[in-house]
């Protein structure tokens, strides 16, 4: 098992136990700072965020909707959190060389083509399905996948095992054809 | 900015720059995965659970953190999941690689983006009828899965070591 990969990024189990430290050092941190215990966890953001910007456009029906009032529609710690994955993400980028301008992933121009349109559509309906999935079971791969595992909570096991099953056949339907 | 945010900024940097660095952010590496031909991002998402299980079980018998489960309401985590799966794969991103995605240059991620706004626009509004629905099917509350099981933490934390290990060790096998 190498410790690098050939285009310079680590181990997957090597960044995934730092990761999993970090989440350990992040819980005891969030306790003694903000005394509150906080786990990863990013798609309750994207609830703020679309709460945030519907609110530029229609206060009242923000401040009226139930979701909204049970999730606060507000900038918080996770919120953070999810920002800066973005800047994390472009730094290691950015220091290693890997960043790369991309706007068709390779397997999805293996079976599409190199329409960025057709991408367009597919992530955004994609996207759609999967945070209204997300939010439904509560969480996402950070949520439940990482910190409900960690804590050993019974609905992640049943998320997580639901998240891949589904993940496996439906890939298996839409790429499978034109790669074999 | 107060402290809850630098926190979590300073927090979110560190663990972007794993993602990153771990490979996992890439649309190829997550569908990779569902196809069953690429198992980053299970490596990396494993790692971090076996070595953050042991440290948040013992933290949190101690005292020294508090455990926050998600209810296991089984309408909502069964759907939930299914649907979630089912987007996942064809927007290859979960909420938190689309932003990292986009950091590291992938900027077709900007769709994958706002596509989850959009959803989480989406579920706000049809939350009331949910909630009489789907959500309203049976619904066990927030519990772990010791308690559920009536036995120790430390007999699960075990187990999915022992299984974690033995597909690490399938997989470099298999090559994957």
């Amino acid at each position: 098992m190498k410790w690098k990969t050939e285009d310079g990024g680590w181990s997957p189990y090597l960044a995934g136990a730092l990761a999993g430290l970090l989440a350990i050092v992040s819980a005891y941190a969030t306790t003694k700072l903000m005394g509150k215990t906080n786990y990863f966890g990013t798609s309750t953001t994207f609830v703020r965020a679309a709460g945030l910007i519907e609110r530029t456009a229609s206060p009242e029906h923000v401040s009226a909707n139930e979701y909204f009032k049970k999730e606060k529609v507000l900038i918080d710690w996770q919120f953070m959190f999810v920002v800066g994955i973005f800047f994390g993400a472009l730094i290691a980028s950015k220091i290693d060389g890997s960043f790369k301008s991309e706007s068709v992933p390779p397997t999805w121009k293996e079976r599409f083509g190199p329409s960025i349109g057709k991408r367009a559509l597919g992530a955004f309906l994609g996207g759609v399905i999967a945070m209204a999935g997300a939010r439904m079971a509560d969480g996402c791969p950070s949520g439940h996948g990482l910190s409900g595992m960690m804590q050993l909570s019974a609905s992640s096991f049943v998320a997580l095992v639901m998240f891949f099953i589904t993940g496996v056949i439906v890939a298996a339907i839409i790429y499978r054809r034109k790669t074999q | 900015m107060n402290i809850d945010h630098i926190l979590g900024l300073v927090t979110g940097i560190l663990f972007g720059f794993l993602l990153q660095k771990g490979r996992v952010l890439r649309f190829d590496k997550q569908v990779g995965a569902m196809l069953l031909k690429d198992m980053t991002i299970l490596k990396f998402m494993m790692s971090a659970i076996l070595v953050g299980m042991v440290g948040i079980q013992i933290l949190a018998s101690y005292g020294i953190i508090t455990l926050n489960h998600k209810p296991m309401n089984l309408g909502a985590v069964l759907v939930g999941g299914a649907l979630f799966g089912a987007g996942w794969a064809v927007v290859g991103f979960c909420p938190g690689t689309s932003v990292g995605a986009l950091g590291e240059g992938r900027w077709h991620a900007i769709f994958a983006i706002a596509g989850m706004l959009v959803g989480a626009a989406v579920f706000a509004e049809l939350y009331p009828w949910l909630k009489s629905t789907i959500l309203a099917w049976k619904d066990f509350g927030k519990i772990g899965l010791p308690e559920a099981l009536g036995i120790s933490p430390w007999i699960i934390v075990l187990l999915f070591w022992a299984g974690s290990i033995a597909l690490f060790i399938w997989f470099e096998r298999k090559k994957l």
